[in-house]
């Protein structure tokens, strides 16, 4: 038994005695993972009495592997180290969990998109084409275009109200425009949508397309983004960095313009980037500004355009007969979308590596 | 050109919190004019009054005048950042740009307020600037490298050959060395020394011995309560403070025998 009182170990021992329910014996490091290979291989040779599929075998042999490790560690080591590694196998298990629908995600749509991730996917539109062959050019174009759009009207809009709220704000005008932030952030991506549709048609008549449209629709959705993460990333430029510049006499808006920005720039380009990666594969919206079209369509201030969401959303629900080839191109303009959306992300990350001040002794 | 500074009838507010209570104070040119006293009495917030930097701070505001040189640093007329291009300033931490190289931090001053200037007359400014605040020669070789990558001590002697580089005419230092340790303290030490042939100095300090030995005239700020505004309690030449001060207070303080 070991000891339950907590009389404190004598002076001149040299090693602290054992903890209650810690005992010194140690398990090699292989030990959890060939109990759960044990559970693995027991819980397969059960397989056909089970009558077991994939998905159950590995919940069997992920719950009574942890049961195993815990039971194994209680008896050599003691509870305190079994509880630990029970905590760190449900840990462990948790994540593997929330991995499941992502890991399968990407697996579904890598697998159908790929037959069509071919040179034609990316240098023909849709003129002409029933069945086979085809492409998304003009829809990837447009993407491209309607997303260069709405950044070039969110960020200055986004940034400069970041900046007035952590530099100039005060009191209720800075907790008024703090919770009209947090509403827009709230709204519905459809909303958006049919607020700039019943904008444009105010003054272009009902059943307007534009490609503006689409871009004023997604803005609305991308600016509180751009707001709330700017203002995170200014509020952590160190006060003490302003006062240093105004003390030289530099002007406040200077001081901002070359002291706070450059220091958060790399916060800042992060921001953004994360900020158009969230917008970039908006349906709703689109559908109701853009439309859709066939036939490629540069220019914004004229017509439909096409987009990679709304692209797979029409291919996938209007497939024409037979249906295969259209379906196949909905899954590759999917994959291209994840693949835009997962550049971004890389790119975010290069900026804040990139641009974070350096210290370098 | 190192500037005489008088404070009249002064009180220092914090949105309605009187801050600095009824300072009347003249800080002579060429000289070190250190400012002691216990935590929370108001020596900050003095010190940054002179520059106009108080205000910076929301709902900072004063009453009463200061005058240097004949020119109402609080008129109506008169713009807070020429008061800053005049009067530097020194903080307690040492606050580089971590933005900026050695070179760039000191050439601050003129590059943030775009002021046109060739190359070599920059470079002269720098060198000189970093040779006036004891730097250069640790410095010289990597000018181009982040002024955030120096040592605590260097960087606080970064931030005031920056101060000095704008040329100003006082230099107000508020605990300049209590962050860093004793070699590089008496660096800036020796280095005030040097500094008050061309400015005028105001120092804020919690050590009483750098005080005594760097400082002509002493003041004693102390306030009487929590919730009270601080006092200029006493003002006069270092050694009289230290040796022989008018009031009660400052021998309790100075002694330790305070509170
Ligand atoms: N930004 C601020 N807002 C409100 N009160 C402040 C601010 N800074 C300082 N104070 C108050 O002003 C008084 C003087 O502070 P300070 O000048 O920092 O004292 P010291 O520098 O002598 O330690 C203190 O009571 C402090 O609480
Ligand atoms: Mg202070």
């Amino acid at each position: 038994m070991t000891q339950t009182s907590t009389a404190p170990a004598p002076p001149g021992s040299s090693a602290p005695a054992p903890r209650r329910g810690e005992r010194t014996r140690r398990l090699p490091t292989w030990a959890p993972w060939a109990a759960f290979l044990g559970v693995a291989a027991v819980v397969g040779a059960l397989w056909p009495v089970l009558d077991l599929n994939a998905a159950l075998f590995v919940l069997y042999t992920v719950v009574l592997g942890t049961l195993a490790v815990y039971l194994l560690t209680r008896a050599v080591e003691g509870s305190r180290r079994a509880t630990d590694r029970l905590v760190t196998c449900l840990v462990v298990s948790a994540f593997g969990l929330a991995m499941v629908p992502l890991v399968s995600l990407v697996w579904e749509v890598v697998s159908r998109g790929a037959a069509r991730l071919d040179g034609e996917f990316f240098t023909s539109s849709l003129v002409g084409i029933v069945g086979e062959g085809g492409g998304a050019y003009h829809a990837i174009m447009g993407t491209l275009i309607i997303t260069a759009l709405t950044t070039l009207l969110s960020v200055p809009i986004g940034l400069m109200t970041a900046i007035f709220l952590v530099e100039y704000a005060r009191g209720r005008l800075k907790r008024a425009i703090t919770f009209l932030v947090d509403v827009m952030t709230g709204i519905p991506s459809i909303v958006a949508g049919l607020f700039a549709y019943a904008l444009f048609a105010i003054f272009l008549g009902p059943g307007i397309r534009l490609g503006v449209m689409g871009a004023v629709a997604l803005s609305v959705l991308m600016i509180p983004v751009v707001v709330r993460s700017a203002e995170e990333v200014l509020k952590l430029v160190p006060n003490e960095l302003r006062e240093a510049s105004y003390a030289l006499g530099v002007p406040k808006w200077r001081t901002i313009v070359k002291v706070v920005i450059p220091t958060s720039i790399a916060g800042l380009g992060t921001g953004v980037t994360l900020a158009i990666a969230r917008v970039v594969g908006e349906t709703a919206p689109l559908l109701i500004t853009l439309g859709i079209t066939n036939a490629t369509n540069l220019d914004a201030f004229d017509g439909r355009m096409a987009t990679l969401p709304v692209y797979a959303y029409y291919q996938l629900t209007q497939p024409g007969v037979p249906p295969q080839f259209a379906t196949d191109r909905a899954w590759t303009a999917a994959l291209v979308l994840i693949i835009l959306v997962m550049g971004l992300n890389v790119v975010a990350r290069l900026i804040s590596r990139f641009f974070a001040p350096k210290t370098g002794r | 050109m190192a500037k005489r500074i008088d404070v009249s009838d002064l009180n220092i507010y914090y949105g309605n919190f009187l801050a600095v209570e009824n300072v009347n104070v003249s800080i002579e040119p060429r000289s070190i004019t250190a400012l002691i006293g216990p935590s929370g009495c108001g020596k900050s917030t003095f010190l940054r009054s002179i520059n106009r930097m108080h205000e910076v701070v929301p709902g900072g505001r004063v009453e009463g005048k200061i005058v240097m040189d004949g020119q109402d640093l609080y008129g109506a007329d008169v713009d807070p950042v020429d008061v800053r291009r005049q009067i530097g300033m020194v903080f307690q931490r040492p606050n580089p740009f971590p933005t900026m190289s050695i070179y760039e931090n000191v050439a601050a001053g003129i590059r943030l307020n775009n002021k046109k200037m060739r190359k070599s007359d920059l470079d002269d400014l720098v060198e000189r600037s970093l040779r006036g605040a004891n730097l250069w020669n640790e410095v010289k070789d990597r000018l181009n490298r982040p002024g955030a990558g120096l040592s605590g001590g260097q960087q606080q002697r970064l931030c005031i050959a920056r101060a000095i580089a704008v040329e100003p005419d006082v230099l107000l230092m508020d605990e300049p060395a209590s962050a860093l340790d004793p070699i590089s303290t008496l660096a800036i030490e020796d280095l005030m020394a040097d500094l008050k042939e061309r400015f005028t100095i105001v120092i804020v300090t919690h050590n009483m011995q750098q005080a005594a030995r760097v400082s002509e005239q002493t003041g004693f700020f102390n306030l009487s309560g929590v919730g009270q505004p601080g006092r200029l309690i006493e003002f006069n030449p270092t050694e009289k403070i230290f040796s022989n001060p008018d009031q009660k207070a400052t021998e309790d303080y100075i002694s330790g025998r305070f509170g």
